[in-house]
């Protein structure tokens, strides 16, 4: 009871400090129940670190993992086999190269309404991430985010656009 | 025997009872079905010298366009129609009026006070019944003449139609420029007829959702800075903004609780996406919801005391309220459709959501335990709906269909064609500010 108190208040001092000043991460993440996706809770916290993309890794990584992206069905985030090798293929690239990290990143056609599709693109990059920590990728390199519909690939109000559009992209990051 | 004959004639004589002369109480329906916009007449108001020539024409202009916006009136003027000297503006010559077919007459004054401001003076006549219905002076900066202009839209729109106001307010929205696959999204304020608009974020990180505090001085919303999403919450005066949870968990869809003290939001962790509430100034967030799926959209009822959310924990996304504390959650969406982001109105009685379904989002109200659902929309994609502070209309974003272009639209809770709402480039997630003070 104390305890919860003391880290309210300290959690309540952080707050109304300026943005921009290192603060310990609160540790929200529920209790882990898929045994793939390992125990800890990603990449360390710290929110003065942002994510900054590496377009000659990210080349490199294409060209030998064969894509950097996987795909999936309408409303759907469960792998594919096609998605799980290009993943395999990722996941050798990263052990290949121990110093590099990614943000696997979720996406969502623009079928669904804004909020919901920050979760769904949210599920797609969590399965990718966890393929990827089941073949051996150190889940502290790894950090998941969600874009929605907000980064569509494809421009089409059609089939074939919001195929291209449900996706999980590893994107390299320093 | 004698005495009721009499009385009878009196009924029917020139001179008849009162009841019978008085013309009904004038009047606008709000309620359903399609009534005739009243005639009102607007026209420039009188500027004593000092106070600045053109502000009655312009005054006049931002009180008729206000009054249209409400679906209404059909104001008459100013442009076209004659203007009246100050006397006239408290004794109106009602039967120069009727002539120009106007029910009503909004009349008023401008001129300088000694403290610098300006005192703009608000009349409303019937002009039928001949007589004064309301009247209110307002006090204000010069270059804040608007605010008076709406405030005497307000008086007339509350005075006329029963309601609360709500015309004296600002809207916060994402502009957005550029392709679908290349979209540039800011936050931009405006006043709620899209004068006075400015951005607040520099397009650099992708910004999401913005809504408004309960006394409308600050803004929570979700941005993609340093490519991490995550809440923030930013001063509206100062623009200065602060991470709402410390770290780096994935947190979006945030709103303010009414009494400002808390912010209800999401987290997605592990595949797995929960509400969880924070005080607003900071502290440890509190889980509310913990079922496998995704549970998001939270929104507070006008009494603090529940929330409604929407969530897919049955197969598809329905809507869901518990109490604020995250116990006694229960779905209240059975109608055949899937329901999205779901906003509890002010007066308490209905809930906005988007309703999905056939291919289209849809905009829609119904009560708080599910019941009575009503369409207000019929488009390819309308969803995201605020407010406004009485509770009478519902602003959203439309998209098109194909280009992805989105704007701000508004409808009536009673039905009726959304209307567009003016903003200089596309928008979408619109939330309306409550009454400015």
């Amino acid at each position: 009871m104390n305890k919860a108190i003391l880290i309210g208040m300290t959690g309540l001092a952080l707050g109304l400090t300026a943005c921009g000043k290192k603060q310990p991460p609160i540790d929200t993440a529920p209790p882990i129940t898929d045994p793939s996706a390992g125990g800890d809770t990603g990449i360390p916290a710290d929110d003065a670190v942002d994510l900054v993309e590496l377009p000659g890794m990210q080349a490199d990584l294409v060209a030998k993992a064969g894509s950097d992206t996987v795909y999936f069905g309408t409303d759907e985030y469960a792998l594919d086999d096609a998605s799980r090798a290009t993943l395999a293929a990722q996941a050798r690239w990263m052990l290949a190269n121990p110093s590099v990290r990614a943000s696997i990143e979720g996406h969502a056609d623009e079928r669904g309404t804004r909020e919901y599709n920050l979760a769904l693109g949210e599920r797609r990059a969590n399965s990718a991430k966890a393929f990827l920590v089941a073949n051996g990728v150190p889940e502290t390199r790894l950090t998941v985010i969600s874009w929605g519909k907000e980064r569509p690939v494809a421009m089409g109000s059609d089939e074939s656009a919001w195929a291209q559009n449900r996706r999980a992209v590893t994107v390299v990051v320093r | 025997m004698k005495k009721p004959l009499l009385f009878a004639l009196l009924l029917t004589s020139a001179f008849p009872a009162m009841a019978q002369d008085d013309p009904p109480p004038l009047e606008v329906d709000v309620v359903g079905g399609i009534t005739a916009p009243m005639a009102i007449a607007v026209p420039a108001m009188p500027v004593a010298p000092g106070a600045g020539d053109s502000l009655g024409h312009q005054i006049a202009e931002v009180i008729a366009s206000d009054l249209r916006s409400t679906g209404l009136f059909t104001p008459l003027g100013p442009r076209g129609i004659g203007g009246y000297s100050f006397a006239q503006a408290s004794s109106p010559i009602y039967a120069e009026w009727r002539n120009a077919g106007a029910s009503a007459l909004v009349s008023g004054y401008v001129e300088p006070r000694a403290d610098g401001r300006i005192t703009v003076g608000c009349y409303l006549f019937d002009i039928a019944a001949g007589r004064e219905l309301a009247r209110q002076g307002f006090a204000v900066a010069p270059s804040n003449w608007r605010s008076a202009a709406h405030k005497c839209a307000d008086t007339i729109y509350s005075r006329l139609s029963g309601e609360q106001p709500f015309l004296d307010t600002r809207i916060v929205y994402v502009a957005e420029t550029g392709p679908k696959t290349n979209r540039q999204k800011r936050i931009a304020i405006m006043d709620s007829d899209g004068s006075n608009h400015r951005y607040l974020t520099e397009g650099k990180a992708t910004v999401l959702t913005p809504r408004f505090s309960p006394r409308g001085d600050k803004l929570v919303y979700m941005s993609y800075q340093g490519r991490r999403p995550r809440v923030y919450v930013m001063d509206v005066a100062t623009g200065a903004e602060r991470l709402l949870v410390p770290g780096t968990a994935f947190t979006f869809a945030p709103r303010f609780s009414p009494s400002g003290d808390r912010i209800v939001f999401s987290m997605a962790n592990g595949g797995n996406t929960d509400i969880y509430v924070v005080g607003s100034s900071g502290g440890t967030p509190q889980r509310l919801t913990a079922a496998p799926g995704a549970d998001t959209s939270p929104s507070f009822s006008p009494d603090g005391r529940r929330i409604v959310f929407e969530s897919d924990r049955s197969g598809s996304q329905q809507l869901y309220t518990m109490n604020a504390d995250g116990s006694g959650q229960r779905r209240i969406t059975f109608g055949g459709g899937a329901y999205a982001s779901p906003v509890w109105g002010p007066r308490g009685d209905l809930i906005a959501f988007t309703r999905i379904g056939g291919g289209a989002f849809r905009i829609g109200v119904m009560s708080p335990s599910g019941g009575g659902e009503r369409l207000l929309t019929n488009a390819w994609q309308d969803e995201g709906p605020s407010w406004a502070p009485n509770g009478q209309f519902v602003m959203f974003h439309r998209t098109a269909r194909g280009s992805g272009q989105a704007s701000l639209y508004a409808v009536s809770v009673n039905g009726g064609t959304a209307r567009r709402m003016p903003t200089p480039l596309g928008g979408s997630d619109p939330s309306w500010s409550p009454l400015n003070r």
